[in-house]
């Protein structure tokens, strides 16, 4: 089946690649490396630089300086269509004249492949997308998650070394959404190829990549696996951008961590093993989920602290709080359903706990 | 609200065509066949006078090339226009649409001095040393031409441009990443996507074509006179039949050329979507 068999995926590499519109940096300075086969998301608000990148990459765009690789091939200005690059859009970009099957077909017509072989291929990338008998369908026929499949199938029909998707599933409602991610996760695998994925969704980020890109600014802010992401951000930036966190002000003296804002006092050796124990002040992270309240008795086995619920939002399986402390600062708190006992009500004071292994340090920006 | 009140808003639209419209064209109908009773001379007249089916032919044959010859050159200016900055396109509109605000008549003497004895064009190709004596181009069938296109011009440039701009430039650029060149971009895409907006333009311009008067009776000679202008002569003549009877026979030309116009394009396209499969 020439459609399904694996097509090696090549690296992409942005080296120091800027790009200014007049006195705009939109990208500056970015580096980057994808390794072959990969599937990175590039995960930035909008005006971080990540569309821009993916357009420089893709040639929409021409980077002002540095250089862009695909595999061991400089790209840098070569036009789109030089670059051997597929590509999904936000808005799907059928060709709205051409059906289900010319739509499918147009880049391997482009590349001069013969009727026959262009017949097999296209009814093979129907069939992977489970549209086998749609191919006579005008895109105007078609609901938002069939002509996202049919752009998918456009895109890799050519069997390119890298696939480029510029927030392909933003316009596609919650459900349908989370499905087609697992769609995307599986064709991955199944295609093999170098996967760039755009999105301002952190959730859509973390479900589907093998490593995150956070941008901001037009920098790459941080690269990293998902879950090292969300469990050590790198930067406050990160830390605020990926899930909702608390972040608290510390200092360091000798061997002893102050927490002023719990008014809490512990051993720096608690900390996780690979983070810096110089003196001074130290910003911590300490994500919401991973606070519980704690009843009297154990009042010993956890550092703890009191603090007055402002708000509880019901969030189906979860509850989030919000609490103010004793020195005024809001403290954010989710909580599974199932916890035992009453929910606290508003005004309410509670008994919080952590665990110190949970308190992550963002390094301060050097 | 029951039933027939739904479309009240369709209402003074549809109370002006049929007075204005359809009464009058019943009664050019009533007219052709009823004059003095029924008789259908009147389109015997027409159909056995050689010189009548010369100058139908003549009025069919002035419309298509007015038509094929705007939409040649509003073609590639829409795009033009289209592809300029926002603030540039405005600017562009603007003097596409200032000879609009004239009337046909003054575009028409207007051409009658560019083109005369001694006219612009006259003037400077003899004052250059050019010709000794001056070049006859008023009544003749060129003039006509000219002085067609000029004046239907803007309307096919206006027309393409707005089919063009309802074109997402993303699909051009889709098709870029896909491998297109840009020549392969604009055939596969963006020709066939803006041949609509073209089609609708050129039968406009055919069928205001298919009605003038004024310019072939100022610019062209004796040869050069359109059916509209039979119908002018036979009306002060009185003979309202027979009139009536030629004009609606240049409704049916005009409805035979739509068609044919139509085909052509379904064709056009079919070819291009053909030259896409190899």
């Amino acid at each position: 089946m020439p459609f399904t068999d694996a097509s090696s995926g090549e690296s992409v590499r942005f080296e120091g690649v800027g790009k200014s519109y007049g006195d705009v940096d939109a990208l500056v300075d970015f580096d980057l490396a994808v390794n072959p086969g990969e599937l990175v998301t590039l995960l930035g608000p909008s005006g971080s630089g990540k569309t821009t990148a993916l357009n420089v990459l893709a040639g929409f765009t021409q980077a002002t300086r540095g250089r862009v690789l695909i595999g061991d091939r400089e790209v840098q200005g070569l036009p789109p269509e030089k670059r051997d690059v597929g590509m999904v859009f936000q808005s799907y970009s059928l060709f709205p004249h051409l059906n289900v099957f010319d739509n499918i077909a147009f880049p391997l017509k482009l590349r001069g492949v013969s009727r026959k072989e262009i017949a097999e291929r296209v009814e093979d990338g129907l069939d992977m997308i489970q549209m086998g008998d749609l191919g006579q369908r005008m895109p105007a026929e078609l609901s938002g998650g069939q002509k996202q499949r049919v752009a998918f199938a456009r895109a890799v029909i050519f069997r390119p070394p890298v696939l480029l998707m510029d927030e392909p599933l933003a316009a596609l409602d919650l459900k349908l959404r989370e499905s087609m991610q697992a769609e995307i996760r599986a064709y991955h695998q199944r295609l093999g190829c170098t996967i760039v994925f755009v999105t301002h969704d952190q959730n859509e980020a973390l479900a589907l990549s093998d490593r995150i890109a956070v941008m901001g600014d037009g920098k790459l802010a941080q690269i990293d696996t998902p879950q090292a992401i969300y469990d050590a951000p790198q930067s406050r930036y990160v830390a605020e951008f990926i899930g909702k966190t608390n972040l608290l002000e510390a200092t360091v003296a000798g061997s002893d961590l102050a927490i002023p804002a719990l008014e809490l006092t512990l051993p720096v050796a608690d900390l996780p093993a690979h983070s810096a124990k110089r003196d001074g002040p130290i910003t911590l992270s300490l994500r919401p989920e991973r606070i519980f309240r704690v009843c009297q008795g154990d009042a010993e086995a956890y550092p703890n602290f009191e603090a007055r619920v402002e708000d509880a939002l019901f969030m189906g399986d979860m509850v989030q709080y919000r609490l103010r402390l004793p020195d005024a600062q809001t403290l954010i708190v989710t909580e599974r359903r199932d916890t035992g006992g009453a929910r606290p009500t508003r005004g309410a004071t509670v008994q919080l706990g952590f665990l110190p292994r949970d308190l992550t340090p963002i390094p301060e920006p050097s | 609200m029951p039933r027939i009140f739904r479309h009240w808003m369709l209402w003074p639209a549809l109370a002006m065509l049929l007075v204005f419209f359809l009464m009058p064209s019943v009664d050019i109908l009533r007219a052709s066949v009823m004059d003095p009773e029924l008789t259908f001379r009147h389109f015997e007249r027409f159909l056995e006078r050689a010189v009548y089916m010369r100058v139908l032919w003549h009025t069919v044959e002035v419309s298509f090339v007015v038509a094929i010859v705007c939409a040649v050159i509003a073609y590639p200016v829409a795009y033009f226009i289209v592809q300029s900055p926002r603030r540039v396109q405005f600017l562009l509109l603007l003097l596409i649409f200032i000879p609009l605000w004239m009337s046909i008549l003054i575009r028409s003497y207007a051409w009658m001095v560019v083109l005369g004895r001694e006219g612009v064009i006259n003037s400077l190709l003899m004052g250059a040393g050019l010709i000794e004596t001056p070049v006859r181009m008023l009544f003749t069938t060129p003039a006509v031409y000219v002085a067609m296109i000029q004046i239907l011009l803007p309307i096919q440039i206006v027309t393409c441009y707005s089919a063009m701009s309802d074109i997402d430039l993303g699909l051009v650029r889709a098709a870029r990443v896909l491998g297109a060149s840009p020549w392969e971009a604009t055939r596969r895409v963006f020709i066939p996507l803006s041949l609509d907006g073209t089609i609708t333009g050129m039968i406009i311009v055919f069928m205001l074509s298919m009605g003038f008067f004024i310019t072939p009776a100022l610019l062209g000679g004796r040869r050069d006179l359109l059916l509209a202008n039979l119908i002018e002569f036979n009306v002060t003549q009185l003979n309202w039949g027979f009139a009536a009877a030629i004009a609606l026979m240049l409704l049916l030309a005009a409805i035979v050329g739509i068609v044919v116009i139509r085909l052509a394009a379904r064709l056009l396209l079919r070819a291009l979507n053909g030259a896409l499969a190899r």
